[in-house]
This record gives structure tokens, sequence and C-alpha cells, in this order.
């Protein structure tokens, strides 16, 4: 029974890890990011490590797409400001 | 050296790896085994000072010096990322305009935040006891602030959140990660030794003698340098814009 957790869980990590490679957009690329973080939480989870898992919730699923986005934006608003000027 | 034969290192340089880590991979002991000769150790070092969090222990305690390592990682790459996104001089600040923000997403931030914020606060305090501690709690608390940010707007993210005293309290800490190692140098046998204060009694907050106060040093270094690190980043998402015509 456990190992079939664990099967499902590390199934779900390999799709969404495929996902987030397939994504070209970067914007949509950090929200599959942010769904990977929280599939790995469970993973670690399921594998009892529930503090790795709280880790990567925090980080993975909350912290890095947020930065990610804002480097985006920042990246967008300068292409924006480019084509203004000319 | 000719495309052809860098290719040629890179493969025979890959193939030695790929050998190595079979080799090593082989040797491991089965997957979900009973034998976990570390595990049991570490364990009963930890049950011996009374910490609840095998993991904590391990991390504060057995192996407090990794952690110090780590937390000065998380330091300078926070300190690296303040220089370089700092305001150049050929970049000027520009206010944000309010933002329009969906009654719905305001709401759901505005409940959601002092909720985020209390967890995060409450995974810190029971490091040494249940999963989590100081580094899991710091980037939840530290997240939880930036709700602010999607409920509002920036101006209000702002003056919740002067980056100055973020920026103290994260030296401030991890300075107190280094005295309380010198303490242990100097009031007991060796540096970051966990045998100054009373182990407690098993499973309550005081309990794991110096555990708690490093658990606590880390999550304020963690959650002052994830503010720090967003505020930089905010800042260059957010005001700063380069001079036109440069």
């Amino acid at each position: 029974m456990a190992d079939a957790v664990i099967v499902v869980a590390l199934l779900l990590v390999a799709g969404c890890a495929t996902a987030a490679v397939a994504t070209r957009d970067p914007m949509r690329q950090a929200l599959v990011l942010s769904l990977l973080g929280v599939v790995l939480a469970v993973l670690f989870t399921v594998l009892q490590a529930p503090d790795a898992g709280l880790s990567q919730l925090a980080v993975g699923s909350a912290l890095t797409p947020l930065l990610l986005m804002l480097t985006v934006r920042k990246v967008k608003r300068r292409a924006q400001g480019k084509e203004r000027e000319r | 050296m000719t495309r052809r034969a860098r290719l040629w290192v890179l493969l025979a340089g890959g193939a030695g790896l790929a050998a190595l880590l079979v080799a090593a991979c082989l040797r491991l002991p089965h997957f979900g085994g009973k034998s976990h000769p570390y595990g049991d150790r570490a364990v009963h070092a930890s049950l011996a000072r009374q910490t609840a969090n095998t993991i904590s222990s391990v991390n504060f305690d057995q192996r407090a010096f990794d952690t110090l390592g780590e937390m000065t990682i998380l330091f300078s790459a926070v300190l690296g990322c303040v220089i370089l996104l700092r305001q150049t001089h050929d970049e000027h600040r520009a206010r944000p305009e309010p933002a329009e923000v969906a009654p719905p997403v305001r709401r759901y931030a505005l409940v959601v935040l002092p909720v985020a914020l209390l967890s995060g606060l409450y995974v810190i305090a029971h490091g040494q006891l249940s999963p989590g501690g100081g580094f899991q709690g710091g980037v939840v608390a530290a997240t939880a602030l930036h709700l602010l940010y999607l409920g509002a707007d920036y101006a209000a993210l702002e003056r919740i959140r002067p980056v100055g005293a973020y920026e103290v309290a994260d030296a401030l800490a991890a300075s107190g990660y280094l005295v309380m190692g010198i303490a242990g140098l100097i009031g007991g046998t060796a540096f970051l030794a966990n045998t100054l204060l009373p182990y407690g009694t098993f499973n309550t907050l005081s309990s794991g003698g110096t555990v708690p106060l490093l658990n606590a040093a880390i999550g304020m270094e963690v959650a002052g340098a994830v503010v720090v690190l967003l505020a930089r980043f905010l800042d260059q998402a957010v005001e700063i814009e380069e001079e036109s015509g440069t």
C-alpha cells in the first residue's frame, strides 16, 4: 500500500517536471514549477521526510516561482521601454 | 584543442563518472530497508539531549557547524544579490501607480496573510519539537508578508516592511549564531557545543539546551534574508527604471 503511494507520487513528480520543461513561456513555467514544488513536497512527506517537504513547499512552490516572475516582469518592462523609445 | 578532442575528453569524463555512480549505487542499502545505522545513532543522541525532533538535533546540535556554513551561504548570497540589484546611476525610481485589485483577491490575501504569518512563526517556535524549524518557518513568515503586495499594493507593503530593519535583523541573527558558538567554546567544551544550558523536560518548548536558541537565530536570519532578497527583486521589477535615452 505504502509502495503504491510512493509510485504515484514519483509519477506525479515525473509528469510535473516534464510539463515544466515542455512549457516555453517563462510566466507559465513559473506556475508549473510551483506545482512541481507542491508535488515534490508530497513525495518527500510520503518518503517520511516532512522537514525536507516543508522546506520544499516554502522555497520550491512559493519563493522560487515568485523570484522568477519578478525577473520576467523586469525583463518584459525593459523590452517595452526600449520599444517605446523607437 | 579541437572540437573533436574536447568531445572525447567530455565523453571519457562522463563515462568515468557514470561508472563510479553505478558502482556506488550497487553498494547502497536496499530501498525501505530495516537497517539505519546512522539514523539509530542520531535518534539516540537526540533523545539523550531531550530534543523531540531529531532533524533539529542534527541541524543545531550534532551538525551545528554545518548549519553555520549553510547560514553563511544564504547570508553571502543575499548580500551578493543586494549589491548586484542596487540602483545604478543610469536608473531612477518611479513611484508605481496604485494598482486595482479584484475584491476576491484582496479578501483572500488579507484573510490568508495573518494565518500564513502565524503558521511561519509557529513552525519556527516548534522547530525542536515537530517537523520544521527556523529555515522553513522563516521562509513561510517572510513570504506571507508579501501577500500584502497581492492584496493591496506596493506602497502598503513598503509601509509594513522597512528594509533597513530587516537587514539589521538578518545581520544580528547571523552574529547571534556565531556568539552562541563562541559561548560554547568559552563556557563549555567546544565551538557550538550544546553543553551550556540545561536540557529541560522532553517535548516542551524549552527542551534541548541551545537547540531552540540556535533554531530561533536561524529563523530570524532566514526571514530577514528572504525579505531583503524579495525587496531587492521587487524594487527592480516595480520601481527602478532605466533612464530614457541612455
